[in-house]
């Protein structure tokens, strides 16, 4: 993973996070202001690349060395995990990812508590659903 | 963007995509075991993509002046907001509920993991809520 991102940096200058193609795609579809700032359209292709690409790097690896897996975790529960998830990393500007990997390589304050806090946040979550779920 | 930068980029994102895989990021049951403490594997995997990335960002540019297909090295500056901080207190509560994040649900589908196609609705529904209601003041 940091070799990927690490590469992405020094063969084209990007910053790999992945929560921002949940932003750039909308600029295909929707006309809201906010959707069609210019980060988000002009990133929009290579951020596409960029999430085709991780589905064929994962399947590289079940082809070469992994057993497919299909999680259990019930439907509701990833859509919405998945909802909030989604609302609270395009809020926040990056997720495990952005603010994980190239916030905290980039020794960013702002990502350093992000990274904190979602750890902590979500540490509770999963421990409020295990007992009760 | 030129097509030698793009086929740079889906080489990064396969590698990323296969790391994702290989540390078992794609399984959330993983990820809700970490989360749970009951298995702190991924504390290295986060460790080592940050060592590696550090590594890239800090010590390449000093030999190199700009990237091998690209105008100069981007940067993306986390903004100290209460905005900042909220949006990852929610987005930490998305994740502890079904232990996917952004990269995992996206690479998840590559070993067949398809219900993760229900957190990618998800996150894109989020992402555009959050866009069309709650977008920040212009810049």
């Amino acid at each position: 993973m940091g070799a990927g991102m690490g590469l992405l940096f020094v063969s084209t200058g990007l910053i790999g996070g992945m929560s921002t193609v949940f932003t750039s795609v909308w600029s295909y579809f929707s006309r809201a202001p906010f959707f069609q700032e210019g980060r988000f359209v002009s990133s929009r292709r290579w951020r596409l690349v960029y999430a085709a690409a991780l589905v064929g790097g994962a399947f590289i690896w079940l082809a070469c060395c992994g057993e497919p897996f299909v999680t259990g975790v019930p439907a509701w529960r990833l859509v919405v995990g998945g909802f909030i998830a989604g609302f609270g990393a395009r809020l926040s500007n990056g997720c495990t990812a952005g603010h994980g990997i190239c916030g905290m390589a980039s020794l960013q304050p702002a990502s350093i508590l992000s990274v904190l806090i979602f750890l902590a946040t979500a540490m509770v979550t999963a421990r409020v659903v295990a007992a009760f779920g | 963007m030129n097509g030698r930068a793009l086929v740079f980029v889906a080489i990064c994102g396969a590698l990323f995509g296969f790391g994702l895989a290989l540390s078992t990021m794609v399984k959330p049951e993983v990820v809700l075991a970490f989360l749970l403490w009951r298995d702190m594997g991924l504390l290295l995997v986060l460790g080592g993509a940050v060592a590696v990335t550090f590594a890239a960002y800090h010590l390449v540019p000093r030999f190199i002046h700009k990237p091998w297909s690209g105008e100069s090295f981007g940067t993306h500056p986390s903004e100290m907001s209460a905005r900042t901080l909220a949006g990852a207190a929610i987005f930490g509560i998305g994740w502890g509920l079904t232990g996917v994040c952004p990269g995992p649900a996206i690479a998840g589908l590559g070993v067949g993991n398809w219900p993760l196609l229900l957190s990618l609705a998800g996150l894109a529904a989020g992402g555009f809520v959050q866009g069309f209601f709650f977008a920040p003041e212009s810049p």
